[in-house]
């Protein structure tokens, strides 16, 4: 600890254990909590406390019966216990009796600060982390805070019930590591005596008919095989997997959520041989006794499984798989399998499950979706993977929630009257859906859920989030339908599909409702990046009235809208699919190039997102070397960049330094490779092209706007600016036909406006710049220590320990600045 | 009678009447019979496969062979759309009773038939079809006027004079007011949150209440919500009037309307929106008032054309009371409750009486007309069909759910035209049929047969009847249903001087009984006592005579008798009293006590008690007085 902070240090012991003075911000004890973590991971506690006695001072004065604020009484047994993780510091606190005052029955646990519970909390995370060593494990059984730790297990603070489970799986696996003379013994009734008694109480609790003892044993067990892998903990498995399966027995099987977290714990602790301690068995007998809803979860953990016998992992599947095979029984047309799973596993479990009630059917539905759409893309999914099944369910449901569906059995017509216009199911099915686009189908379905698409991008009553999946689960779909053999361009079914859907996505471009159009738009912008250079799509598109559709976007009221329609412009017109809006039925909108309506939202807009946008899309066209740019890519640039440069909004403003950065790759060449170990000759730029750029770059006056954004105020503005001049001082520090002296009289006012710059007084211009002054400028320049200074947090200063002690001090005004202002 | 609508289909079988002579219609072909006869080549025209009457249009009116209408005394109106009938029944059937309806749904419903009647008087035919209607003829003809009901009933228009007269006979309610009808039953209107005045009446009398519900709306537009309150406890809800489109959702077809207007007129062409002049139209109008500038249609005119269309807006926003209470506050703000007063103002909404005159000058195109009929058979909307038909540019989009838009486009076919479909009907869906049920909880729901399953077209949309719980009673057409309830009460007024007269006396803790000797007067069906006259003091023959059969004589009264006989105690009463051999039954009823030795049986029950002894007067007489002693008398 450094001496000013010594220094500071009774001062504010006194305060905290002055309870008039109380302590408002307990952020800061968090703060100084982290700081002493800090300083006696770094050194002895022992000689931290002697030589700061008013640390022990303020622990033994808490214990004062006192009207002391529950947060210092927290902050102190928290302390305590940082210091007396140390076994020597633990042993000095010992000798004081300091420990058992503060952590046995006579300290707060028997007073009225223990109703608090942030004093329960710090209570526990105290003994948390004193229990480190062997002596504080004596320490826990001669003060009998095992027991307390048990009885928190159901306190009525949530977090305070959690750690306490969390602190005995830590004292049960400390006691397992046992003394010193070797690892312990393998026979569970050779264990330490602290492990025997948690264990015998996870024992009885596993055997109580209460649900939340059932519980709290099933979360220590769980944490316990999460965190520890040694092999006591598959003795540990040996001895309680009957009391564990023995709740299978039980209807309903109680905690059965936390059943499965267990379950699953053990399956994946690397320190289990599963087949050994009657694992598989217990999993496959928990699928069979769970309810569908319950077992789901534990199904999908199993399919996720490295290792895992065959049987169950078919078994896991086809619980995964029951309510959509359910929901295909009930809507099958006929007898007959409906292809997921023979007609007697979908049982009628799941069918009570699914058609009591509405709430039940769509959490379940929804539920299984989620599963299934997160096992389809991991390598160790079930094999053969039933896709053509599973793309007739999705399709069912998504038919079934908007009554287009004719089920024949009465089954089906419930389930219809439950899934009608349910909108969490419609988005559910609808992702599942898009997800099952990474496989192929047979082609009548794929024409099915094109159809179903279609009817939902159609429907007026699909909601905007519904119709945002549709367009997504659309665009992918579209990404995996087949190609012509040797043509690139769409097939025809698919140029089929894509003449009808066109007008809807028209009618959608038209809609009311903001998102609704925000949607189609991001639409058209994936489709026209993909097949924007196709014929098939571009003579489709054109044939349309998308893409005027689109222009006229420009001017939506709303600014998302607005930030799309720049982007998808800004893509049609890179790919040459821009309509004039020119004709006398338009005679609002003259002939205006795309350019310069995007100049004029960068210059004019109110909101930010589509001034942004814009940046992007002229960044884009800058790198395409876009035909309206070309032409005369100076002009642009320093058009661009001066707009960009007066933006209010940062990133715009970065933006526009990567705009920058592209123009001067193109004019410099792209920056030279990271890689450490790459062989990078010095070889000198020539002369001729350097000078040209360099004079290119002040034309555009890019000098100007870096300058300007190295002292901007939003720190990752200067940050890319610096980088950028960093790499230009890089690309032409080879460069010497451009050396120049440093005491030129130009190099001289460039650099003092500069300082006026920094110092916050941007007003007056730098001019026109010479390449030499410019190079000169950069040269004399500390950006690398500049981006040092960037890259710490704007909070670097303020967040040293000793500035933290004088805030807190200062929040009491111990520090006698504001003594005066009493008057 | 509970409403009285009229069937506007039927004039989809009729060429509609163009405004300007109409080459294209004039020179339709003749339509003739399989054999080649051509008789009926004057009244029926074909068109793109259809055949239609060449005729003034004609409507079905309601049912008048079941019963005699001039025995109806009161007909209650629901809303202006049920009673477009009202001036066929009041000035041709005799009736003489008095209709109840709101203020705004007289003068919107008096709107609808001004506009109605001009529609068809402005152009006049003096064709007037008949020979189809004969059933041999008719039989002989293809759908749907072979399959056309009671065509011989179909008259045409009425007139102006008819409507005036019809309207006079309605007497203007407020809601929550109560009416007495004869003094047998009371009937109050609730706002139904349909349209602006639009109500669902309780019908009730002292002891049982019937509520009809009948268009109602539990969707926030512009008229004041419905009351569901009042109808709870009902014995009976008459429900009618649900949405005709229950699979279309309003919401989603005003943004399907906004869309597709905007889609049409960005590219240029012109939509046409064939409406009522009052209704819905007011809610397009604010949502497209909201709308407009979003997507840019500032200078896009909207025009509104009926003979009707001024006092439609300006009814419109003088009804406040009548209106939703975000529309009422504005009231106090002064502001006016419906924005298309702004666009009134700012001149982006204009309307005309018709399309002569004024609004040929200011026509500009593309544009957006809102017009009628929506049958598309009658008024201005007619000669826009004919005028934008045939250009692919233009769109006419339907609203109003009342007609098949296929239907009601079928005289204009070949139609270049786009053709959108978005039926905003607000009235209930069966969701909210369910909903509103479980929340009034009427005992008995009765309701038409068609809400009671799935529609054909859809049968496994169970979604799409009424549930309810016990099932509804379902009624057809010309069906005769009893109600589910039997009057057992009638409350009966006492008159303060008798009610003074009466000495009540406790039988029970809390309740007295009084005997009363009064005279029942029924007039109205209303029913007093009133106190018995004194006996009139004999003066002459004659008078007394008259008196005496006037005036029902006041017998000395026997006592009535209350309470129960305790048999042990009446044994042992029996036995102090000298009699013996004494045995006692039980039954089922009661007990039976047998005096043996006297040959004497009483018979104890709830309410009686019976001596039966052997021509012993004396022993009765005893026994009775025994009897006696354990009952009260009063």
């Amino acid at each position: 600890m450094d001496p000013e902070c010594s220094q500071l240090l009774p001062a504010l012991c006194a305060v905290l254990a002055d309870p008039r003075q109380p302590m408002v911000d307990d952020t800061c004890l968090e703060k100084l909590l982290d700081w002493f973590k800090t300083i006696t991971e770094a050194g002895s506690s022992l000689l931290l406390l002697q030589e700061n006695p008013c640390l022990v001072e303020l622990l033994c004065h808490v214990l004062k019966p006192q009207d002391l604020s529950s947060r210092v009484l927290s902050f102190s047994l928290r302390l305590t216990g940082v210091f007396a993780a140390q076994e020597d510091c633990f042993q000095y606190l010992q000798q004081g009796e300091l420990l058992p005052r503060l952590f046995g029955e006579a300290g707060p646990l028997g007073g009225a600060a223990w109703t608090a519970p942030t004093v329960r909390s710090g209570w526990i995370q105290g003994l948390r982390s004193l229990a480190q060593h062997p002596s504080a494990l004596h320490f826990l059984a001669d003060c009998g805070a095992v027991d307390t730790i048990f009885s928190l297990q159901g306190d009525s603070s949530l977090f305070v019930a959690s750690a306490a489970g969390q602190l005995l799986v830590h004292i049960l696996s400390l006691s397992m590591r046992g003394p010193a003379e070797g690892p312990p013994s393998l026979q569970a009734d050779d264990w330490p005596p602290c492990a025997q008694k948690i264990v015998g109480h996870i024992e009885e609790s596993l055997r109580s008919t209460a649900t939340p003892q059932i519980t709290q044993a099933l979360n220590v067990l769980t944490t316990t095989f999460s965190h520890c892998h040694d092999p006591w903990t598959q003795v540990l498995w040996v001895q309680l997997h009957p009391l564990v399966a023995a709740l299978l027995q039980k209807d309903p099987v109680p905690a059965a959520h936390s059943l499965v977290d267990l379950l699953l714990s053990v399956a994946r602790s690397p320190g289990l041989s599963s087949s050994s301690c009657g694992l598989w068995e217990t999993l496959a007998q928990t699928l069979s006794h769970l309810s569908p809803t319950q077992a789901g979860l534990l199904a999908l953990g199993i399919l996720k499984l490295q290792d895992c016998p065959q049987a169950l992992r078919a078994q896991a599947f086809a619980v995964l798989l029951q309510p959509l095979a359910c929901v295909l029984q009930a809507t099958a047309q006929g007898p007959g399998p409906s292809g997921l799973l023979d007609s007697t596993a979908a049982d009628s479990v799941t069918a009570d499950m699914l058609l009591p009630s509405k709430a039940a059917c769509v959490g379940l539905l929804c539920q299984t979706l989620a599963h299934l759409e997160l096992l389809l893309p991991l390598p160790q999914r079930p094999c053969p993977w039933p896709q053509a099944p599973l793309l007739g369910a999705a399709v069912t449901l998504l038919q079934l929630c908007r009554g287009s569906g004719s089920p024949a059995s009465d089954a089906g017509r419930q389930l219809c009257a439950l899934l009608l216009g349910c909108v969490r199911v419609q988005r559910a099915a609808l992702d599942f859906l898009g997800t099952l686009s990474q496989e192929t189908g047979p082609p009548e379905l794929v024409t099915q859920v094109f159809a179903v698409l279609l009817e939902y991008l159609r429907s007026p009553d699909s909601s905007p989030t519904v119709l945002k999946k549709a367009f997504q689960a659309t665009f992918r779909w579209l990404l995996s339908s087949p190609r012509t053999p040797g043509c690139s361009d769409l097939d025809s079914h698919t140029l089929l599909f894509l003449r009808e859907l066109l007008p809807v996505l028209q009618k959608r471009l038209c809609s009311p409702c903001w998102e609704v159009r925000d949607s189609g738009l991001e639409f058209l912008t994936q489709m026209t990046r993909r097949w924007g250079g196709q014929a098939g799509f571009r003579h489709a598109l054109l044939a349309s009235e998308v893409p005027r559709l689109t222009e006229q976007l420009l001017r939506d009221p709303e600014s998302y809208v607005r930030a799309s329609a720049v982007t998808a412009m800004g893509q049609l017109s890179s790919q040459g699919l821009c309509v004039p809006p020119a004709g006398p039925e338009h005679p609002g909108s003259q002939q205006k190039s795309l350019l310069g309506e995007l100049l004029h939202i960068l210059s004019t807009d109110s909101e930010g997102f589509p001034r942004r946008a814009v940046m992007q899309v002229f960044t884009q066209w800058l790198r395409d070397s876009h035909a309206d740019v070309v032409g005369d890519t100076e002009q642009f640039v320093a058009g661009v960049l001066q707009v960009a440069g007066q933006d209010l909004d940062w990133e715009v403003r970065a933006q526009g330094l990567e705009l920058a950065l592209v123009f001067l790759e193109q004019m410099l060449g792209p920056p030279r490779s990271h890689c450490p170990y790459a062989v990078t000759p010095p070889v000198a730029a020539p002369a001729g092209p350097l000078t040209q750029a360099l004079q290119s770059l002040c034309r555009v006056r890019l000098f100007e706007f870096a300058f300007r954004a190295l002292f901007d105020c939003d720190r990752p503005v200067a940050q890319k600016s610096c980088d950028l001049l960093l790499l230009l001082r890089a690309k032409t520090a080879s460069s010497s036909s451009l050396q120049e002296p440093r005491s030129s009289p130009d190099v001289a006012s460039v650099e003092a406006a500069l300082q006026r710059w920094r110092a916050g007084d941007q007003a007056q211009p730098l001019g026109d710049l010479e390449p030499e002054v410019v190079l000169a400028v950069l040269r004399s320049m500390d950006l690398e220590g500049l981006r040092g200074a960037l890259a710490e947090s704007s909070d670097h200063v303020e967040k040293s320990p000793q500035s933290l002690l004088q805030d807190m001090l200062a929040t009491v005004g111990i520090l006698g600045e504001n003594e005066a202002d009493c008057y | 009678m509970l409403d009285c609508g009229l069937d506007m289909t039927s004039t989809l079988n009729f060429l509609p009447l163009p405004l300007v002579q109409s080459p294209r219609l004039s020179n339709l072909p003749g339509w003739s019979l399989k054999d080649g006869s051509a008789f009926l080549d004057k009244e029926l025209k074909e068109c793109s496969g259809h055949v239609f009457v060449d005729s003034v249009p004609e409507f079905c009116l309601p049912e008048t062979e079941l019963i005699d209408l001039s025995t109806v005394d009161v007909i209650l109106i629901s809303n202006y759309h049920c009673m477009m009938a009202l001036p066929y029944i009041t000035e041709h059937t005799g009736f003489t009773g008095t209709v109840y309806a709101t203020e705004p749904t007289v003068q919107i419903g008096r709107l609808l038939m001004e506009e109605l009647v001009n529609f068809i008087e402005r152009v006049p035919k003096a064709q007037s079809a008949s020979l189809w209607k004969n059933k041999d003829i008719q039989r002989l003809l293809p759908s749907p006027l072979k399959d056309a009901v009671e065509v011989s009933t179909w008259r045409r228009c009425y007139t102006m004079q008819e409507v005036n007269s019809a309207l006079s006979k309605i007497q203007l309610v407020g809601y929550s007011q109560k009416i007495e009808l004869f003094g047998a039953v009371q009937v109050t209107p609730l706002s139904s949150g349909y349209a602006l005045g639009s109500s669902n009446w309780i019908i009730q009398s002292h002891y049982e209440k019937v509520s009809y519900v009948s268009g109602s709306s539990l969707l926030t537009t512009h008229p004041q919500p419905m009351d569901q309150a009042s109808l709870k406890n009902s014995d009976v809800l008459i429900l009618t009037g649900l949405t005709q489109i229950p699979t279309a959702n309003p919401d989603g077809m005003v943004g399907e309307f906004c869309s597709n207007l905007a889609l049409t007129v960005r590219n240029g062409g012109n939509v046409l929106v064939p409406c009522y002049p009052s209704g819905v139209i007011y809610d397009l109008l604010e949502c497209l008032y909201q709308y407009i500038d979003s997507a840019g249609l500032s200078n896009i005119p909207f025009y509104f054309i009926s003979p009707v269309a001024n006092s439609s807006l300006e009814f419109s926003q003088i009804f406040a009371e009548w209106l939703c209470h975000n529309k009422q506050t504005k009231v106090y703000l002064p502001e006016p409750p419906f924005p298309h007063a702004e666009l009134i103002q700012t001149n982006k909404l204009k309307h005309y009486p018709s399309l002569h005159g004024d609004f040929s000058s200011d026509f500009r195109q593309p544009c957006v007309v809102f017009t009628g009929h929506p049958s598309l058979r009658f008024g201005d909307v007619v000669h826009f069909m004919e005028l934008w038909g045939k250009s692919s540019l233009n769109t006419v989009i339907f609203t109003e759910p009342d007609f098949s838009y296929l239907e009601a486009l079928a005289p204009y076919q070949p139609l270049a035209m786009k053709c959108i479909y978005c039926p905003i009907d607000t009235r209930l869906n069966f969701i909210q049929v369910s909903k509103l049920l479980k929340e009034v909880q009427p005992l008995h729901v009765v309701c038409p047969e068609q809400y009671t399953q799935p529609p054909p077209a859809q049968s496994h949309r169970m979604d799409l009847m009424i549930d309810c719980q016990p099932p509804a009673m379902s009624y057809r057409r010309a069906e005769v249903l009893a109600l589910p309830f039997k009057r057992r009460y009638e409350k009966i007024e006492i008159m303060p001087e008798l009610a003074d007269a009466l000495v009540p006396m406790e039988i029970k803790p809390g309740i007295s009984l009084a005997t009363v000797s009064a005279v029942l007067h029924t007039k109205d069906n209303k029913h007093v006592l009133q106190p018995p006259p004194r006996p009139a003091q004999p003066s002459g023959g004659k008078k007394r005579k008259r008196a005496s059969e006037d005036i029902p004589d006041c017998k000395v009264l026997k006592p009535l008798l209350s309470g129960s006989i305790p048999v042990e105690q009446f044994v042992q009463t029996l036995e102090k009293h000298g009699f013996s051999d004494i045995k006692v039954e039980d039954t089922a009823k009661g007990h039976i006590v047998l005096l043996q030795e006297a040959e004497t049986l009483i018979q104890i029950e709830e309410d009686s008690t019976h001596i039966i002894c052997d021509n012993d007067e004396m022993l009765r007489v005893r026994l009775r007085d025994l009897v006696l002693k354990f009952l009260q008398k009063f």
